[in-house]
Order: structure tokens, then sequence, then C-alpha cells
């Protein structure tokens, strides 16, 4: 029987030889597929068991992450808060990223190709990469301005330098506390999400830059650029100022808010229209210049377009199609307009800047673990919105509307503002929604320093009652003053 | 006959010490570092749990020294060794258990490892017991019947019980009776290799003979194929009845690797291939889940599949590739990821965690179980021992090879378990019975035979001619 048996030995041997082989195979040949494999999520936790870097503003971390001792051998942390979460975003191992934590991931996590260097000597010396930091443009004292003039509404404010572009501040209410979805313990992170996803007010929403809202008066601004641009109009220009407008080719009338009448009932200047909000007015001034100048002057300003801060941002839209009666309308910032609060201040930035948009940006700095400056982000002109005469005629006008319209609210004594008011019906006229309270300014209006746009949904506190000056325009003076200095 | 060396009458048992300490010594660095990877401390275990199982290895020590002073001095240490890995990783896997638990706020469930060290125990007991008891292995020739009514018997039951009893995550092939469950699987294949030796040692010479020849070859008569038939059509009821395609695998090739042995006949191997294939044809077209262990076999990485019945092959197939060629190391690895690491998965486990030079050391280790073993085989003198002998070393490489092969997809993924490492009390313990049968008739193999002065000498003994 030894024969056979010596058979059976040798088949043995076969048979551990083609294991040991195909080990080798799997092992070593199919290793790097197999490991890049999107299922594979052991790469996953290997990036959460990283040292990421932190996310900082005004040399404070409003991100960072903290050594642990569990499997994830780093938590993520904010100690920025619910202030700072639409721009920080989440960093959660059962939901994703959001926000810089996803955008700027390769930076945080160390695998951005900046960092090579960095990570060949931790190659060397057996370290687990760390991550490199991202320096945000935003001014702590204007985010917590922004944050805290929101308290209580649900709402958004964004400013940011008119000159080169950078944000100043970003803030959106209601909101949220990022630590809860970026725990280690899934289920609680399942659980906080579902209540963030069904609480009141959308805190997961960052107002800011993802929703559009209709700009009612705030679009005046687009309207006047667009008719002073034909040449055929200044601020002293006369144009007539009913106290009801009869919308061509319709039975409807347009009526001032409150039903008013503007100045004497029957003319006044582009200016004084604008100080005191005119409806039927600019409604009128938009039929006489055209849809098509309109589109053009709002296209300028970049509605329509969507920008990377480099959050993703929602397009603003104007309605390009419109007939007639929605041409008047779509003047006053009524119909289809709605822009997010980003492209609000960037129009109002735009005139500040005589006419020349900045492309807005979040991102000053990215540095290398060792903190040495990578990158530094430089400013870029956008696009040109208005030619630096128009945007000078826009700038008094809006200086007007504080000195002495309806955007008072925002006074800073011994410092120019310019500034001007949005009071948007929402929704159907049957569902007497109150309306969204929106404004935008900037100052010092001889040298901009800050824009800052600020809208208030469903007139916040004050409810149907509220205007852009009542209610959105104290918040922006807070923050103008908190980028100023004054108080 | 050349003037080699002779094992015969040299006992070695020093030698077996030694590689058992040096297994020791392996298991107990292994051990801190899986904990240290967890813990800053050493583990708290340490000290009860190693001297402990230090202290196992020591009683069988004695025990093989004791009533099987002339055995093969590699068999022990390597089945200490692999016991003693096996210890670590389940340990190593319920570590990550309890800090998953702690982090995600789910009960981590009961600890295998200690549940495990109770069934080294009972298994390394059971050990000394057989070496105790069967003092010589053809007593057990005598049993051959009974063997084969406890072997079908268990093998059977699982498929008679109602599936409250018999049936843990789909596969039918538990006995469970309150708190206590067991897999009789592993106890009927140690029973059937003891009744196929009895069995085919009666007949070889009917099976071997008779025949006539046909394009050369000379095939057995017709009414010789009945057992052949018989352990055939009871694989193919293992796999339809009870959903087990590993054990289905193992009996079929096991009892056609002992009837060619016991015959010297080729035909019989050309038989059973031809049944192999037709039975697998068979099984591939008819029955369900077989198929869909092909196509998960082919597509492991199938997007379709992947995250339901793919997901465990693919996960193991994740884990090894993270392994590369050294490892992560001992809990630095996410083999906890993989769905039934410490049982089905223990192999990608090491892959993971100690490479591929780890999985490659095992397997050589098994290697060297199995080619020890058939050499005892070869050198024992009764018909029955060397059947025996065979049966359970090709049994064991069979079942490592389906295994392991399941795992690193070398073949399609069968439900068995990986010998001596695998979390289970049933496979620990038979494989421990195993090697006991296995030290017993090495044992008896290089043991002096005065009535015999042409003992066969270390280059006749060699499994493998080299």
């Amino acid at each position: 029987m030894n024969k056979p048996l010596r058979h059976v030995a040798i088949a043995a041997l076969l048979m551990f030889a083609a294991l040991l082989i195909n080990s080798n195979v799997v092992q070593v040949g199919q290793a790097s597929s197999l490991r890049a494999n999107p299922h594979n999520v052991r790469v996953l936790y290997g990036e959460y068991s990283r040292d990421r870097g932190p996310i900082v503003v005004g040399g404070k971390d409003v991100a960072r992450s903290v050594a642990t001792h569990d499997v994830l051998k780093y938590l993520r942390t904010y100690p920025g808060g619910a202030a700072y979460a639409p721009v920080t975003g989440y960093y959660s191992l059962v939901i994703g990223a959001s926000g810089i934590e996803q955008s700027e991931d390769p930076i945080l996590s160390g695998s951005d190709d900046r960092l090579f260097l960095h990570r060949i000597s931790d190659e060397i010396t057996g370290r687990t990469p760390t991550g490199g930091s991202v320096v945000l443009t935003l001014n702590p004292a204007a985010q917590r301005a922004a944050y805290q003039g929101l308290k209580g509404v649900r709402g958004a404010v964004v400013a940011m330098n008119p000159t080169t572009g950078a944000l100043l501040a970003l803030a959106t209410s209601p909101s949220y506390d990022p630590s809860v979805l970026s725990s280690h313990n899934s289920r609680s992170i399942n659980r906080h999400y579902h209540q963030l996803l069904h609480a009141a007010g959308d805190p997961l929403i960052d107002r800011a830059l993802s929703e559009t809202y209709p700009p009612g008066s705030l679009f005046k601004i687009v309207t006047s650029s667009a008719a002073f641009s034909t040449g055929r109009f200044n601020p002293s220009s006369t144009i007539p100022t009913p106290t009801t407008l009869r919308l061509p080719d319709t039975t409807v009338d347009l009526h001032n808010f409150g039903g008013e009448s503007c100045g004497n009932g029957s003319t006044d200047t582009i200016s004084d229209a604008f100080r005191i909000s005119c409806n039927t007015a600019f409604a009128g001034l938009g039929l006489k210049i055209g849809i098509h100048a309109l589109a053009r002057q709002a296209k300028a300003f970049g509605i329509g377009t969507s920008e990377s801060i480099p959050l993703p941002v929602a397009a603003s839209q104007f309605a390009v199609d419109a007939n007639r009666p929605n041409t008047a309308l779509s003047s006053i910032g009524q119909y289809d307009d709605a822009l997010t609060p980003l492209q609000a201040v960037q129009i109002g930035a735009a005139i500040a800047n005589g006419g020349v948009e900045m492309k807005p940006y979040l991102v000053a700095q990215v540095r290398g673990a060792n903190a040495a400056v990578l990158s530094q982000t430089k400013p870029q002109v956008l696009r040109r919105a208005v030619t630096a005469p128009v945007a000078q005629q826009v700038a008094s006008m809006m200086e007007l509307v504080v000195r002495a319209g309806t955007g008072t609210a925002a006074q800073i004594p011994g410092i120019t503002v310019a500034g001007k008011t949005g009071t948007a019906q929402h929704g159907l006229a049957s569902q007497h929604l109150a309306p969204d309270a929106w404004f935008v300014s900037f100052a010092p209006a001889e040298n901009p320093q800050v824009a800052v746009a600020v809208l208030v949904e469903d007139g916040g506190s004050l409810g149907s009652d509220a205007t852009g000056g009542a209610v959105a325009a104290p918040i922006a003076r807070a923050v103008m003053c908190a980028v100023l200095g004054c108080t | 006959m050349t003037d080699v060396a002779a094992p015969i009458g040299i006992k070695r048992r020093g030698t077996e010490l030694a590689l058992i300490g040096f297994g020791l010594v392996l298991t107990m660095v292994a051990f801190t570092s899986a904990s240290a990877a967890y813990s800053s401390k050493l583990p708290s275990g340490l000290l009860s749990d190693g001297l402990g199982f230090i202290a196992l290895a020591g009683v069988a020590h004695l025990a093989v020294r004791r009533f099987a002073p002339y055995a093969d001095p590699v068999l022990l240490p390597a089945a200490v060794v692999l016991n003693g890995l096996g210890l670590v990783l389940i340990h190593r896997l319920d570590l990550a258990a309890t800090s998953r638990a702690k982090a995600t706020g789910v009960s981590a469930g009961t600890s295998a490892a200690p549940l495990q060290l109770v069934w080294t125990i009972i298994g390394i007991g059971l050990f000394v017991g057989v070496l105790v008891v069967i003092r010589d292995h053809r007593r057990l020739e005598s049993l051959t019947y009974t063997a084969m009514a406890v072997g079908l018997g268990l093998l059977v039951l699982p498929a008679l019980l109602p599936a409250s009893h018999s049936t843990v995550n789909g596969a039918r092939i538990w006995i469970r009776f309150g708190g206590f469950s067991f897999q009789p699987g592993e106890i009927a294949k140690l029973a059937l290799e003891v009744f196929f030796a009895g069995y085919l040692v009666r007949k070889r010479d009917v099976l071997a003979l008779a025949g006539r020849r046909i394009l050369g070859v000379t095939l057995p008569r017709g009414r010789d194929l009945g057992p052949v038939i018989v352990a055939w059509g009871a694989s193919l009821l293992i796999l339809t009845r009870e959903s087990d395609l590993g054990s289905s695998l193992l009996f079929f090739g096991i009892f056609v690797a002992m009837l060619y042995i016991a015959t010297e006949r080729r035909s019989w191997l050309l038989i059973g291939v031809v049944l192999f294939i037709a039975g697998s044809l068979f099984a591939f077209h008819t029955i369900g889940h077989v198929h869909d262990r092909v196509e998960i076999w082919l597509h492991p990485l199938d997007p379709r599949t992947i995250t339901d019945q793919s997901y465990q092959l693919a996960q193991g197939l994740f884990g090894q590739a993270t392994g590369g060629i050294f490892g992560t190391g001992l809990g630095q690895g996410r083999p906890d990821l993989v769905p039934f690491a410490n049982t089905d998965f223990i192999a990608s486990t090491i892959a993971e965690e100690l490479g591929l030079a780890g999985l490659m050391a095992v397997l050589v280790i098994y290697l060297l179980i199995v080619m020890r073993g058939l050499r005892a085989a070869i050198g024992t003198r009764d018909e029955f021992g060397k059947l025996l002998g065979a049966g359970l070393a090709f049994g064991l490489a069979l079942q490592v090879f389906v295994q392991v092969g399941g795992v690193t997809r070398l073949i399609p993924l069968t439900g068995l378990t990986l010998p001596f490492l695998s979390y289970g009390g049933s496979s620990l313990v038979s494989n421990w019975v195993l090697l006991a049968l296995l030290i017993r008739i090495s044992d008896s193999a290089r043991r002096p035979a005065p009535d015999r002065p042409d003992v066969p000498d270390e280059a006749a003994t060699m499994a493998i001619r080299l």
C-alpha cells in the first residue's frame, strides 16, 4: 500500500502548493486593486484613524482632531460649534463628510500632493500620516456677530471683503453642533442625524449657499444698474411714481408697500424712488428698459452661474423669457427672481468695488503639518458687473437709503454706510406668508472694507410687519461694526 | 537499504519538548502583542491563561512521553502552536468586538476566547484519554461497524431533526438542545475514517483484483461499485439535505483516497473523479445555494452582491490584500470587519495581521502534520493502521485545502472549519482526538519490533522520496 500512499502524499503536497501560490496571487498580485476597491472600508477606517489637520479661523481651531483610545485613533471635535457648522461641515463615519471637511479633505487627511514630501518622511519614519491645516478667511468677530444676530430666526448672513472676495462671515440659522455627527458611536450618529433631518427649521440646510430666495426690492440695485448702463437714465432722471401701476396686458394693479404712494404720487427722481423703495417706479423703469437689458445685467452680476468657494453654491436665477407683466414684477425682485445670500452680497460688493466683482473664497491658506504655508489664495477678478461710473451712481443712491431712507437702522456714527432693503413676498398670495426680509450693505462707502448680505426668512420675529430695514438692517450693522471695530 | 539513521526505536521526546517550548514562546509573544495594540498594560490573562495553556501543553507532552514514547516529535508541537495561535486570534477578535461595542453602544456578546480555552482543556483531556485507553490502534478495527453506525448516525441526525434543533445561520449541520450546541460532522468524520479503514481492509482483495480490462484500464466489476456509489450518494444527500458543501466534498474525497490506497488501483481514482464531476454538475444545476456559491466565487466584487451575498468573501479578500507580505501586525488590522472572522474566516484574519508570511507559515505547519501523518502510515506495519493513518492525514490536508482555498478564492467557499485554529468546540475536540490517533499510529510505526527484524529505514518511510 506504500506506493499509492506516496501518490496521496504528492497530491497533498500539490494541494498545499496551490494554496501557497494562490495566497501570493491574492496578497501580492491583486493586493493594490483590492485595496483600491471602493467597497473596501478598511481604507475609510484607515483615514479615520489619522491625525487629521485642523480648520483654523483667526488663529484658533474651529475643527480639530484629538487622540482617543478606541479603534479609530482620533476623534473630530468642533470648538467652533454651531456658529461655524455651515463652513466646517461634519466629518462622519456614517454619513460621510460635508463643508470644508469634504472639499479640503485631501489636505486635512494628508493625502494631497502638496503634502508629498511630508508624506515620504512619514513613510520612512513609520509615522501615521498627519494632515495639513486649512486657514479660513473668516473674521471671528464678524462670524460671532452674524450668528448671534440670527439667534431665534431662520436666515443667513454672508459678509465679504469687496476688494478681495475673501469671505468674512458665513452664518446660517438654525444651525447644529457638528460634533454629534462626528462621534465614533454610529448609533448615536444615526439618531442625531435623524433628529436633525426632521428638526424644525432644517438646521442641516446651509441657507447662505444652497437656498435661493426672492430678493424683493433688493433687486432694484440690478434694475438701476441696468437702467444707468443704457446711458438713458441717471439717478436724477425723473420717472413716474403712480400709487398703483396697472400691469400691462392684465387687469392686475401693482401697489407700493403698504398701499402707500411714492413722493408726490406722480413723478420722482430715480434716486428718491430708490431711497423710499418705490415699487411702481421701478416696475415702470424695468418695462422701459426691457427684459433683455435686465437679463443682461443680472447675468453680469453672476446671477445664473454657480460658484464653488470651495463649498458648492446654488445658482441664483432670473427669468430671462418673462412676458411684459412678469418683466415688471421681475424688476422689483418678484416673479421668478431668486438669489442666494451669497449672490446678494456679491452684488453689493461689486457696487462697492467700482463695479468689479471679486471671486468669493473661504480658504485663505493651506499649511503643512509643520505649519509651513503650502499655498495662499490670491484674490481673483470674477467679472465686471457695471462700469465704475454706474457703480458710483448706484453706491450714492445706497448711501441715501441708509442716511434717510428705508435702511436707517444700519447707520453707524462716523462711518458712511451704503445699503438697500428688500422685503419679498413669497409663496402664493392666498397663503399670506410673512415676507422674507433682506438687507445688503457695505461700509465705509468711500473705502469699502466689508459688504454684508442678511436674509431673515418670514420676517423673523416681526412676522408680517417685517421689512428689510427693520429686521435685517440691524444684523448687517452689527456685522459691519464687528469688521470695522465700532460698537 | 542505505545506511542512514533510522528513527525506529529512537524516542526523541526531548526534541518534542523543545519544539513545544518554541511554540509556546511564539504563542505568548503573539498574545502580548495582540493585547498591546488595545491597551498599554500587560494583558491581565497573561499569567493565568498563559500558564494554563503552558500547563496543558505540558500535560499533553507527558502523556505522549508515557503512553506513546516513540511517536513523531513534530506532531504535538505543531498542534500546540496552531491551537495557541487560534486562541490568540480569537482573543484578539474579542478585543475588537469589545472595543466596537464600547464605540457603538451595542452589546458585544460573550467573549469567545475563554470558551475556546475550556474546549482546549477538554480537547487535550480527550487527547490524553485516547492515548491512555487505546494502547494499540488495531483495537479500533473491531469497532468497524460500530464506527459506521455512529458516523452515519451523527451525519444524518441534523437532517432528521427539526430545523430549530439543527440549523444555525442557514446551515443544517448542528445538533442543538437547550443552551448546548454541537456540530456532529467533525466527529462523524473520525468515525467514518475508522469505518472506511476497517471496511477496506476486509474488502480490499475483491475490490483490488476482480475486474476486466477495458481500454487499458482494469475496471472493477459492477457489483463491486456498491461501496463507492453508497459513499457518493451519502455525500450528495448531505449536500442536498444539510446544505453542507464542505463536508460533502471532504467525505467523498477521503473515501476515494482510502479506496485507492487500499486497492492500489487507479481505476478507482478515475471512477471517483467521474462521479465527482457528475455530482458537481448536478449540484451546480439543481441546488440553488451551490450555484450561488460558484457565482460568488467567480465574481466576489460584483457591486450587485458585494454588500450582500459576497460581502464576507469580498471583505476577507480586502483583509488579505491589506495584510500584504508582512501583515499589519496583531491588533493593528481590521479582521473584525469580516463576518465570522474567528471561525470560517480565521485564515483571512491571519493573512491580514500576520501577512502572507504568517499564512504561509501556518500552511507549512499543517503540511508538516499531514506529511508526518502519512509517513507514520507508511511506516506502520498493519494494513488497518496504514489506511487509518492515511485517511486521517489526507482528510486533514483536504480540509485545510477546501477551507483555506475557499477563503482565498482558489475554489468556491464551503463551510468547513480550520483544524485547531477556528473557534468551535466540536472541531477543536475532534481534531485533538485525530492527533492522538495519528500519534498512536506514529508510535507503532517507530516502535522497535522485536518480532520483525527487517525494520524499514528512514528513507523507506519518507512520505515523499526525496
